[in-house]
């Protein structure tokens, strides 16, 4: 295997290739690499293919309008997306939510990381060849958004958790079923256990692979489940607590392999900690109103905020501008994927042209997210 | 520009010492605002590689969460900010230190500072291309989320309207 720092880009024996951007796994977005045989010795992320501009877009619409196209980015994620954006308008505005729309937000952005965690494991079935995870965790996933559906009143984007609170109140008698939804998956994930991360076949293709030390993964500005996988027990849920995270019990799951069945298995320990919170929110959900009433245009006072909190792929954070005028004079978005991406680059030197899917996708990227 | 605070914040118990730390390593340093979990500061690009090695280093803040920029069109001005928080140091996990520096306009060039986050390598890049801000010493500067061929005054500048707007 020929290290990076004798080879020579020139020479014949490196080839370059460009998996993407139609790859059907990678998504819309380009990693260039560049091979000697079966190894990847240089490997660039190239984003951008689904670039839309989304921070020069918030500039020319008021705070409101900014909520649904803000959700777009990651719509498997919707809320947990929205969710500092609200924050961030909130703190501006000095608002106190209800506690009510407190609850309703982090039942929403747990039943949100849920759903987008197991999409993550079903596209990582069928990125190691394991077909039986991608229709088991797709078709249990779609329980999940039945709750969220009957919520929020559509199944991905739903524009929920806003400044102010949230958009409306749960309807009566959802709190039986998301018990009984609780119950369930509980065992179905005993199940996941067995049939994937146990399986002989899923850890030949992910353990020792892509291993991610902990200096690197602070190094580099790791985070989400690519950072509690590397050993570092970090989450804003439990670090900053925002909302009504301080009303529940929950531990922070980290393991400290580093490797690419680490970063999968550390993404179902989570989704057990999501069912205890989502049962804990909805046993003592208090009564109350969801929202302040803010109306069409809300005139957000001048300042500066940076508002965070722990999306399903890790730290989602808006940094806000306001001028006093109906709209944003700054927002950035900072988004998880994009934060992650250089591991991609990093990780990827070394290892087999076979390991390259498990390495990628075990980063959980989400090009659209990193592009906004 | 300032938050404009209605009600009294809480107490910043921990960010108050930082700041001091902060000012009193480095007098030229301004204290933007001081949060109970958040803290502003603002450096000139020639001493930021300075605060940026002591806020790692001596503060232990050694993990990239962001980097943002901002067009000031009125002051003629850009700025760049870090927003770094800690992962390992306990006891300061809630809090983010923004380091903010100013550049003019018309020719924006900071240092960069890879070599202080690593992680800040894509973050500066984007940068880059989105405000025109040069980092100096950043081993490639080529667009990132822009396409190759883009032809116009970086986006997110003020100046620069969307089409159709």
């Amino acid at each position: 295997m020929t290290v990076e720092s004798e080879y020579n880009p020139d020479a014949d024996r490196i080839m370059n290739v460009a998996l993407g951007p139609q790859h059907p796994g990678a998504g819309h977005f380009r990693i260039q690499l560049w091979l000697d045989g079966d190894f990847v010795v240089k490997a660039e992320p190239d984003p951008g293919y689904v670039h839309r501009g989304e921070e020069k877009m918030s500039e020319y619409r008021n705070y409101i309008q900014n909520v649904p196209h803000l959700e777009r980015p990651v719509i498997l994620d919707s809320c947990g997306i929205l969710f500092p954006y609200a924050l961030a308008v909130d703190e501006l505005m000095n608002n106190k939510i209800p506690r009510r729309g407190q609850y309703l937000q982090v039942i929403m952005a747990e039943i949100n990381r849920i759903v987008s965690h197991m999409y993550f494991i079903a596209i990582y079935g069928i990125f190691v060849g394991h077909t039986t995870m991608i229709t088991w965790a797709m078709g249990d996933r779609d329980f999940w958004i039945d709750i969220a559906e009957r919520i929020g009143g559509a199944r991905v984007t739903f524009a929920y958790i806003i400044p102010g609170g949230v958009r409306n109140d749960m309807p009566q008698g959802l709190t039986e079923r998301a018990f009984k939804t609780c119950d369930w998956f509980e065992k179905r994930m005993d199940e996941y256990e067995k049939i994937f991360f146990k399986n002989p076949i899923f850890l030949e293709r992910s353990e020792g692979i892509g291993v991610l030390t902990k200096e690197d993964a602070i190094r580099l500005g790791a985070t989400g489940t690519v950072l509690r996988a590397s050993g570092v027990k970090h989450d804003i849920r439990r670090d900053e607590p925002y909302s009504a995270y301080p009303d529940f019990d929950f531990e922070v799951p980290s393991l400290t392999a580093g490797d690419c069945w680490a970063r999968a298995y550390v993404a179902l320990l989570e989704m057990r900690q999501s069912v205890k919170i989502i049962r804990q929110a909805f046993k003592t959900i208090p009564a109350g109103p969801v929202r302040l009433k803010l109306g069409p245009q809300p005139r957000v006072p001048a300042g500066e905020v940076y508002a965070r909190t722990e999306a399903a792929r890790g730290e989602m954070s808006y940094h806000l501008i306001s001028d006093g005028t109906p709209r944003p004079y700054r927002l950035k978005i900072g988004v998880p994927s994009f934060k992650n991406m250089i591991m991609i680059r990093e990780l990827l030197k070394g290892v087999h042209v076979g390991d390259i899917p498990p390495v990628y996708w075990s980063q959980n990227f989400w090009p659209v997210e990193s592009d906004r | 520009m300032q938050a404009q605070a209605q009600t009294p914040p809480p107490q910043p118990a921990k960010t108050q010492p930082l700041a001091d730390a902060i000012v009193q390593k480095f007098p030229g340093t301004t204290i933007d605002y001081v949060r109970e979990k958040r803290l502003k500061v603002t450096t000139t690009p020639e001493k930021i590689k300075e605060v940026a090695l002591f806020v790692r280093d001596e503060l232990g803040f050694d993990h990239i969460s962001c980097v943002s920029g901002t067009d000031w069109i009125a002051k003629n001005e850009i700025e760049v900010i870090y927003f770094v928080g800690s992962v390992s140091k306990p006891g300061q996990e809630a809090i983010i230190v923004a380091l903010a520096e100013r550049s003019k306009r018309d020719e924006p060039s900071v240092p960069t500072l890879i070599d202080v986050w690593p992680g800040a390598e894509y973050h500066e890049r984007e940068t880059h291309e989105m405000l025109g801000v040069v980092f100096s010493g950043h081993p490639n500067l080529k667009n990132l989320l822009l396409p190759e061929d883009w032809n116009d005054i970086p986006p997110l500048r003020k100046d620069y309207i969307s089409p159709g707007r």
